[in-house]
C-alpha cells in the first residue's frame, strides 16, 4: 500500500463517502473512481462514478476499494469488489449482520482479495497513502507498525507515538467486529517481513480469543519487538461494549486472559492506555 | 438482544423442534387454567432473561391447578435473584406453565457464532442440564463440536457424528438430526448469536424435547428481523441503555460514580480502565460516536446525569474528523443548558485542539481541562473525592 495504490470508493454518493473520499484525496491518496449503482456516468469532484466495480476497475485500473455502503448492502459490496479482483478491500461500515460476514468470508476463500474490516477505520502508510477515516495529521512517517481493533483509541496511541518521535510505518485498523477480514496474525506476518517496520504496537479488546491465538504465533514466529495494550479491563461480563466483538461471554474473552497470554509470549504490556507510546519507547531503548 | 424462554420455545416449535405442551401466563388465574388444560400436574417457570432460575426457586412443580395457582401467586411480582442476575435480581412478570415430562437422559445442544473459525458451530454434550462452561472446564472431552460450512449448511453426516457421540442411534439419531437441522435453520433465518437447548430431554417414551431454550440475536441484524424485534422486553433492559440506543449513543451502566463521555468504543473502554487505574469507579460506558455535535453531547449529558450516583463527569474526546473547536462549543452549550453542577473534566485532543481549549477556558463554566488521559483521570478522581 503506497503512493501507487489506486483506490475506488463504494458508496461514494453518501455523505460519509463524499467527505472521506475528499479527505483521502487531499492527503495524497489516488482516489480514482466511485461506485454507486444507478449513478454511473456522474462524478464527484472530478472523480468518475460507475454503476459497477467491474466497470470502474476496467476504466481506471483501480486495485483497492474502500466501502462506506450502509449495513444492509455492505456484504454484497464486499463480494462485488472481490469478484472484480481487487487486491485490497477496506470495509469501513459498522453494523453489518454477523451472518453476512460469515458468508463473505466463505466467498472470499480462493479469491485474491484481502479484506480489512468491517467496522474499521482503515489503513494508512503515513505520507504515502490513506484509505479510511483516520485523521491524517496525527501520523508521522517512521518504523513502528500499529495494529488495532479500535478506532479512536488507535489515534490516541498513534498521537502518543508521534509526540515521542516514534513515527509509524503502516497503521492497520482490523476493526471491532467478531467475524472480519485480516486478523492480528495476518498483519503481523506482513510486519515481520516489512523492511520499514522495526517494532509493532498491538491494541486488543475484550471478546473472542484472537489475542490469545496471536500470542502463540508471536512466540513462535515474531522477530521484532511487540508492545501491546488490551482495553476493557473494567468491562462487565455479557455486555457488548460498543463494538459487536467486544463482549465477554461464557467467561471467555476477558482482558486478563489476553494480557497473560501475551506476556507469556514475551510481549511488553502497557499498563495504562496513557502509556502505550512510552512503553514502546522503553522497549526500543532496551529497558525491559 | 435476548428473549424469554417461552418465546424461544415458540420460535423453535415453528422450526420443527419438539417443545413441552404449555403456554405463558401473567396472572395466577391464567396459570390455574393452563394447569387444568395440561391435566392438573405441571411445572411453573419464572420468565426472566437470566439462567440459574431452578436453583433460585424460580422453577416449581405443581400437583394440581390449585397448587399451581398458589405457586404463581408467590412468584409473580417478586424479585428473583439467581447467580446470573446480580444481587438486585429481576422482577418476575410472566410465568411459563408446562406439562411435566419424565427424564431418561439430558443432553446439551447449542449453536454459537464461532469467532475463531468465522462460522456457526454446533456444540453437543451428553452432560445436559448443567452449565456448559462448567462441563467445558472440567471435562472438555465431553464437548462435541461441528463447524458448519455456510456454503452447504449442517450436513446429515455431521448430525450422525454428534448423535453417535451422544450415545444415540437408530430412530433417536434421526430425531437428533431433525432437531439439529431445525436449530440451524432457526439460527440462520433469525440471525441468532446464540441458540441453546439445555437440557434437550430424552423421555422414557423415546422422544427428544427441548426442555429449556435460550436464544440471543445479533443486534446488527435487527433491522431485518421485525418479528424478533417485536419480542423485545424493555422491562429486562436498563432504561438508560435503551434510551441511549434510540438516540444513536452506545451506553452501558456500571456501578461507580464517575460518568464518562467519549468518542469511540475502544477509547471509551480505555477511559473506564484508566479511571479505575487512578482509584476511581466508572459509572458507565458511553460512546457518542463519530458525530459529537452539540445535540448529541447534550443528550449524552442528560443520560449521564440522570444516574443519581454520578458525582463527576469526564469527557474524553479525540477529535479526528470532528474538530476540537466544534466539540468544545458543543460541550459548553450542553453543559450550560444542562446546568452541570458536578465537577467536569474535559480532555480534548486532535484537530484544532488549541482553539478547543480556548473555547473551554473562556466559557465561564468551571470546566477542568486536561492534556493527557492520565491527567484527566487523576483530576476527576481527585475532584470527586474532594467534593464528597
Amino acid at each position: 500500500m503506497n503512493k501507487g495504490t489506486r483506490v475506488l470508493t463504494q458508496g461514494i454518493t453518501g455523505a460519509t463517502g463524499q467527505f472521506h473520499t475528499r479527505a483521502c484525496k487531499e492527503y495524497g491518496t489516488q482516489m480514482v473512481a466511485g461506485v454507486t449503482p444507478g449513478k454511473g456516468g456522474s462524478s464527484f469532484e472530478a472523480i468518475p462514478i460507475f454503476d459497477t466495480v467491474e466497470k470502474a476497475v476496467s476504466a481506471t485500473g483501480a486495485n483497492a476499494s474502500v466501502i462506506y455502503v450502509p449495513p444492509p448492502f455492505a456484504a454484497d459490496a464486499i463480494m462485488e469488489a472481490a469478484d472484480a479482483g481487487l487486491e485490497l478491500i477496506v470495509a469501513i461500515t459498522e453494523g453489518v449482520p454477523i451472518m453476512e460476514m460469515v458468508r463473505v468470508k466463505r466467498y472470499l476463500e480462493g479469491k485474491k482479495s484481502l479484506l480489512l474490516g468491517p467496522n474499521c477505520p482503515g489503513v494508512i502508510t503515513p505520507g504515502e497513502c490513506k484509505i479510511g477515516i483516520m485523521p491524517g495529521d496525527i501520523f508521522q512517517r517512521g518504523s513502528v507498525g500499529v495494529i488495532s481493533r479500535s478506532g479512536t483509541l488507535t489515534y490516541e496511541a498513534v498521537d502518543q507515538l508521534s509526540r515521542l518521535g516514534l513515527g509509524q510505518s503502516t497503521c492497520v485498523g482490523i476493526g471491532g467486529d467478531p467475524v472480519h477480514g485480516l486478523d492480528f496474525v495476518d498483519v503481523l506476518i506482513l510486519f515481520n517481513e516489512d523492511a520499514q517496520t522495526k517494532a509493532v504496537v498491538m491494541i486488543g479488546e475484550i471478546g473472542g480469543s484472537a489475542e490469545e491465538e496471536t500470542a502463540l504465533w508471536i512466540k513462535a514466529n515474531m522477530r521484532k519487538p511487540v508492545v501491546a495494550f488490551i482495553v476493557g479491563q473494567t468491562a462487565p461480563p455479557g455486555k457488548r461494549m460498543g463494538h459487536a466483538g467486544a463482549i465477554i461471554s461464557g467467561g471467555k474473552g476477558t482482558a486478563r486472559e489476553k494480557i497473560e497470554a501475551l506476556k507469556k509470549a514475551g510481549v511488553q504490556m502497557a499498563s495504562s492506555p496513557a502509556l502505550i507510546g512510552q512503553t514502546m519507547k522503553e522497549s526500543l531503548s532496551g529497558n525491559f | 438482544m435476548n428473549i424469554h424462554e417461552y418465546q424461544a420455545k415458540e420460535l423453535l416449535r415453528r422450526f420443527g423442534i419438539p417443545v413441552p405442551r404449555g403456554r405463558a401466563a401473567l396472572t395466577p388465574q391464567e396459570v390455574r387454567a393452563i394447569a387444568g388444560e395440561l391435566g392438573g400436574s405441571c411445572v411453573v417457570k419464572a420468565q426472566i432473561h437470566a439462567g440459574g432460575r431452578g436453583k433460585a426457586g424460580g422453577v416449581k412443580l405443581a400437583g394440581s391447578p390449585e397448587e399451581a395457582e398458589k405457586i404463581a401467586g408467590e412468584m409473580l411480582g417478586k424479585k428473583l435473584v439467581t447467580h446470573q442476575t446480580g444481587p438486585q435480581g429481576r422482577q418476575v412478570k410472566c410465568l411459563l406453565v408446562e406439562e411435566r415430562l419424565n427424564i431418561e437422559r439430558e443432553f446439551y445442544l447449542g449453536m454459537v457464532m464461532d469467532r475463531s473459525l468465522s462460522c456457526v458451530s454446533v456444540i453437543a454434550s451428553a452432560e445436559g442440564g448443567v452449565e456448559i462452561e462448567e462441563v467445558a472446564q472440567r471435562s472438555p472431552e465431553k464437548i462435541l463440536k461441528e463447524a458448519i460450512d455456510p456454503a452447504v449448511g449442517l450436513l446429515p453426516f455431521q448430525c450422525r457424528r454428534l448423535a453417535y457421540g451422544l450415545g444415540l442411534s437408530g430412530e433417536r439419531a434421526n430425531l437428533l438430526l431433525s432437531i439439529a437441522q431445525g436449530l440451524y435453520r432457526a439460527f440462520v433465518e433469525r440471525d441468532c448469536s446464540l441458540a441453546e437447548i439445555n437440557p434437550l430431554l430424552l423421555t422414557r417414551e423415546g422422544e427428544l424435547v427441548a426442555l429449556d431454550a435460550k436464544m440471543n440475536f445479533d443486534n446488527n441484524a435487527l433491522f431485518r428481523q421485525p418479528e424478533i424485534t417485536a419480542l423485545r422486553d424493555l422491562d429486562e433492559e436498563d432504561p438508560k441503555e435503551y434510551e441511549a440506543s434510540q438516540l444513536g449513543l452506545s451506553y452501558i451502566a456500571l456501578e461507580g460514580n464517575i460518568g464518562c463521555m467519549v468518542n469511540g468504543a475502544g477509547l471509551a473502554m480505555a477511559t473506564m480502565d484508566i479511571i479505575k487505574l487512578y482509584g476511581g469507579e466508572p459509572a458507565n460506558f458511553l460512546d457518542v460516536g463519530g458525530g459529537a455535535t452539540k445535540d448529541k453531547v447534550t443528550e449524552a449529558f442528560k443520560i449521564l446525569l440522570s444516574d443519581k450516583r454520578v458525582e463527576g463527569v469526564l469527557v474524553n474526546i479525540f477529535g479526528g474528523i470532528m474538530r476540537c473547536d466544534v466539540i468544545a462549543q458543543g460541550i459548553v452549550e450542553a453543559a450550560r443548558e444542562m446546568r452541570v453542577t458536578v465537577p467536569l473534566v474535559v480532555r480534548l485532543q486532535g484537530t484544532n485542539v488549541e482553539l478547543g481549549k480556548k473555547i473551554l477556558s473562556e466559557s465561564g463554566l468551571s470546566i477542568i481541562p486536561a492534556e493527557t488521559m492520565a491527567e484527566a483521570a487523576e483530576k476527576i478522581v481527585k475532584a470527586v473525592r474532594n467534593n464528597s
